[in-house]
């Protein structure tokens, strides 16, 4: 299966909630908008030309001066043919929400626990949203970038020197 | 009185002997039987993403030592490859095959420790210490190829630091000369043992096809009869000019995931064997200068290297921005590395895909109407590392 076969039936079946798509990057990566995120992995997951059926990543991403900050990254992997896929999906911070996809894929439980640990990213339908990694009377999203990772009221550590 | 059952809610861990690490599982018993689990993570997590968006690309090989400690190499090596894929950097075929002597021991060493943690499970404590003997020899090899043992921090981006020196060469000779005895005998302990039989088959059972959508990956998922292997699947550091095996199981139990361990080491042995006779003449590194420390005598000596030596120490080296998703098979399963660069001197973003992270989950799933010293045997077939779990 080629890659612009994966892209033509994208746009046949999502238009223009596919909002970009990069065939340059190690693996094909396909921008969507975030309210169309589950049906677009159900298709990729549950058509028979596509057959993405594994989960290999799902993880979250920040990035603090775009229009919409929080994305959270899927990875698949067609088996059969051995192709991966990598779609994206951007939220604000004021509503991070998207979809869950642990109906689809039970893998995506944790990863999606993780994601939300991190980044406070919501994912609506998940069945036990809550941190994983971090104590759960935190009350940060610590992997996002407005959070040091030193206290940066230190004054004992200065490297002004070298630029940071 | 009424009528409704009472449920024992039992803590298994966090430091408990046989989780084998710091995790727990809180069981709810109905007697001896399982009813329901529920895992709690992270005592152990310390941040490594968010170190690593702070960190020169090669400070980041520290960190991965400590994902799966029981083969260190592959994630040092894997993180290695990953930060070459971004960079465009081709390595030779010397520097293949020498990672593949390395990766190979390093899924010896994983696959022996969890085959033998499952015979101490089970009661068989004899086998373990035979293959602890050996798997002490392999860290002799870590140590003479990067100076240290269980974290080993081995290998550069763009190749080794040094060449395989003819003492190294020797104990790899050597171990791979002994280990068969030691594995046959191992193997006598336990593959056909009554005992063990009855204690593991059909014990911790999951189908493939519940496997795939878990996420599993490396011997649990080809336990299950998946034939998913990355090695083969996406071939890296020439792994296709080699001929092995990939073992499968059928049933997905704690059996299965054994046999599937005991068979790979078996393969492994060959290739570590085919590679090091097949070793290519040639440089042990790339000309990467943005990343490869030059030699010492030439920082002294002359200005270009000291320029080169200084920045890499600093850290000062910008990196192309891109994204690279690479993965490697870890000692149990397929370990990504997804790699954001905005063109900084560290990583934008750096997600590990843990192996162990992501099929933990199925673990109640797997000891549900089991009792209690099956879910003990599961466990340590699943080759679950602490430290993966949290990264």
């Amino acid at each position: 299966m080629e890659n612009a076969l994966i892209i033509d039936k994208l746009y046949k079946a999502f238009g223009r909630d596919i909002l970009k798509m990069d065939t340059d990057s190690d693996i094909l990566t396909v921008m969507v908008s975030h309210p169309v995120i589950h049906e677009v992995i159900r298709f990729l997951k549950e058509n028979e030309e596509m057959n993405f059926t594994f989960l290999t990543d799902l993880c979250g991403i920040h990035h603090p001066d775009r229009g919409l900050p929080l994305g959270v990254v899927y990875h698949l992997h067609n088996l059969t043919e051995n192709i991966r896929i990598r779609i994206k999906t951007f939220v604000t911070v004021a509503d991070p929400t998207v979809l869950t996809i642990t109906n689809l894929f039970s893998a995506a439980n944790w990863m999606e626990r993780e994601t939300y640990d991190f980044y406070g990213i919501i994912f609506q339908g998940h069945p036990n949203l809550k941190r994983i990694l971090n104590v759960e009377y935190m009350d940060f999203f610590p992997m996002r970038k407005e959070y040091p990772l030193e206290d940066p009221t230190r004054e004992d550590k200065d490297d002004r020197f070298f630029g940071r | 009185m009424t009528d409704e059952k009472q449920y024992t809610t039992l803590n298994l861990g966090p430091t408990h002997p046989a989780t084998h690490g710091i995790f727990q599982n809180v069981l709810t018993m109905d007697g001896e039987q399982i009813i329901d689990a529920e895992q709690t993570i992270g005592y152990i997590h310390r941040a490594f993403e968010k170190i690593a968006e702070h960190k020169p690309y090669y400070q980041i090989t520290p960190l991965t030592d400590r994902l799966n400690y029981c083969s260190s190499p592959i994630n040092n090596i894997g993180w290695h490859m990953t930060v070459e894929k971004l960079l465009g950097v081709k390595t030779s075929k010397r520097i293949d095959y020498l990672r593949i002597i390395l990766m190979e021991l390093a899924r010896i060493t994983d696959h022996l420790v969890c085959n033998s943690v499952v015979g101490v499970d089970s009661g068989a404590l004899t086998g373990f210490i035979y293959v602890f003997q050996e798997r002490e020899q392999v860290y002799e090899i870590y140590e003479e190829v990067s100076g240290a043992r269980l974290t080993t921090n081995m290998g550069r981006i763009g190749g080794f630091e040094r060449d395989l020196s003819l003492k190294a060469v020797k104990k790899i000779r050597d171990f791979l000369d002994h280990l068969p005895k030691v594995l046959h005998e191992f193997e006598k302990l336990l593959t056909r043992n009554r005992i063990f039989m009855d204690r593991t088959i059909g014990v911790g059972p999951i189908t493939a096809e519940r496997a795939l959508n878990y996420g599993f990956t490396g011997p649990n998922l080809r336990a299950a009869g998946v034939d998913y292997d990355v090695r083969v699947m996406t071939p890296y550091s020439s792994y296709d000019d080699f001929d092995f095996i990939i073992p499968l199981g059928s049933q997905g139990d704690t059996y299965d995931r054994f046999c599937v361990r005991q068979q790979e080491v078996w393969e492994s042995v060959k290739l570590v064997r085919n590679a090091l006779e097949n070793l290519p003449e040639g440089d042990f590194h790339m000309d990467v200068p943005q990343f490869y420390l030059p030699p010492k005598q030439d920082v002294y000596s002359k200005m270009e290297a000291l320029i080169w030596h200084f920045k890499i120490v600093m850290g000062e080296i910008a990196v192309p921005a891109g994204e690279v998703y690479h993965s490697v098979e870890g000692g149990n399963g397929e370990l990504g590395f997804y790699l954001v660069s905005d063109g900084g001197r560290t990583p934008f973003r750096l997600h590990f895909r843990r192996p162990g992270f992501i099929y933990y989950q199925a673990y109640p799933e797997m000891i549900r109407g089991g009792v209690l010293s099956d879910a003990i045997l599961t466990m340590s077939s699943m080759n679950v590392i602490a430290g993966e779990l949290d990264a």
